[in-house]
């Protein structure tokens, strides 16, 4: 037995080797995570066929179309955040491990945005210009949905905490989170209509940025505090 | 100092309430280095809440749990850097190896070297080739690596929730070996088992949850 101290591993490195963890389970069923950004391709898809096909009207429509598919997929991926861990006791590991559990579920966040939220970011070109956003709009949509999906991931995560033990926690964890996801909501929309509207998109901009970071600060927190209610 | 270094773990006064359920009512015992607690009571009696409570992972009503001398509550990344905690979940992955089991799990905690995972894991009698993933294994085979990782953390104290659930009885001998060669090296165990466990007299502390 060595004494305490000796070969332990920074928590950065625990970090790495959890993001890394959850990404080579990931990658062993892939059919989990491309649920919500085929989700995210079939209702703005959807939106364009159940109106008026006029490019102007279209164009109207596009930042809500956007952001709201954007934030239902993002809670649809919402309940794959923790329920395996919860269940299989990784969690409880994690919880009991004399590393920081904030810090570790801020990994868990960064493994979730990258599987669920940067594909949203990615794809958002392509379904921007099919709902008629010009070309030169493209950097302002992208911006404003990379902000908002980072801080959507954040904010869910103290939501996937808190129903961590319920058996059927979707519909609770939707009800708990929307309230928290709508100013992300409003801004993010915001700047994505004025971006396509080729006006000035900073203040709805910097809103949102500052929404980001304050997530980044305290939902690690949160969540670890509510994870560790639920395991109780 | 002589105190500290003689009772590592002291729980005193302990009370715990479950809904309208009174679990623990004012239980008090000291475990010293080189001696394991065996915990029994019939089902319900509060094995798995006591050791829950021992591993902070339930907070009590009141008492105290100390470790080294000093309240648990105050210094929890210390006790918890001490502490090898083993609950009914495995917490395996199924679509992990069993090396990749241990070095995401075990791994955030200490550097672990091939050497290292190949001897706990021949410890243990892992018996499958490196390819095979662990929803593959039967029960009996993930139990064995979940004590690969109790091994490889290396640590003090020893927090096992039925250690032996699933095992064959040369797992159950296995084990035997494991917690003995523990405690011989000046650690401690707290262990929830209706197993005898094959220790000497001098090293086995036996509570009974009533």
């Amino acid at each position: 037995m060595s004494a305490p101290g000796a070969s332990r591993v920074s928590s950065w490195r625990a970090g790495l080797l959890l993001v890394q963890r959850d990404l080579r389970l990931a990658m062993r069923r892939p059919g989990e995570w491309l649920q919500p950004l085929i989700f995210f391709l079939v209702v703005t898809t959807l939106f364009p066929l159940a109106t008026d096909p006029q490019m102007s009207r279209l164009r109207d429509m596009a930042p809500a179309a956007l952001w709201v598919a954007a934030l239902l997929s993002s809670l649809l991926a919402l309940e794959l955040l923790f329920r395996e861990d919860g269940q299989d006791g990784s969690l409880e590991q994690l919880a009991v491990s004399g590393l920081p559990l904030a810090w570790l579920l801020l990994a868990k966040c960064c493994v979730h945005w990258l599987l669920t939220g940067l594909p949203l970011v990615l794809v958002a070109p392509l379904v921007a210009t099919a709902l008629g956003a010009p070309y030169a709009a493209i950097p302002g949509v992208l911006g404003a949905l990379l902000v908002g999906s980072v801080t959507l991931s954040l904010i869910g995560a103290v939501g996937a905490g808190l129903t961590l033990g319920l058996r059927r926690g979707g519909v609770l964890l939707a009800l708990l989170v929307l309230p928290l996801a709508v100013p992300v909501l409003i801004f993010g929309a915001r700047a994505t209509a004025l971006a396509i509207a080729l006006e000035p998109m900073a203040a709805p901009m910097y809103l949102l940025a500052a929404i980001a970071v304050l997530s980044a600060t305290l939902a690690p927190l949160a969540a670890a505090a509510a994870v560790r209610i639920s395991l109780e | 100092m002589m105190t500290s270094t003689m009772r590592l773990l002291e729980a005193d006064q302990l009370h715990l309430w479950r809904g309208e359920l009174q679990v623990l009512r004012g239980l008090s015992f000291s475990l010293d280095a080189g001696r394991c607690l065996q915990v029994t009571g019939r089902n319900g009696a509060g094995k798995t809440s006591l050791l829950r409570v021992l591993a902070r992972l339930l907070p009590l009503e009141s008492g105290i749990v100390s470790w080294r001398g000093s309240d648990t509550s105050k210094d929890t990344f210390a006790y918890h850097s001490e502490l090898a905690w083993l609950g009914h979940a495995t917490a395996l992955k199924g679509d992990l190896t069993a090396r990749e089991n241990l070095l995401y799990s075990a791994g955030l905690r200490r550097a672990i070297t091939p050497d290292a995972m190949n001897a706990a894991l021949a410890a243990v009698g892992y018996a499958h080739s490196d390819g095979h993933l662990v929803r593959q294994m039967s029960a009996g085979q993930q139990r064995r690596v979940a004590l690969a990782r109790v091994l490889l953390l290396d640590s003090v104290l020893w927090l096992l929730d039925e250690p032996t659930v699933n095992l064959d009885a040369g797992g159950q001998e296995m084990f035997g070996g494991m917690l003995q060669a523990h405690l011989e090296r000046g650690g401690l165990a707290v262990v929830a088992t209706h197993q005898t466990l094959p220790l000497p007299a001098s090293r086995l502390q036996a509570l009974e949850l009533a």
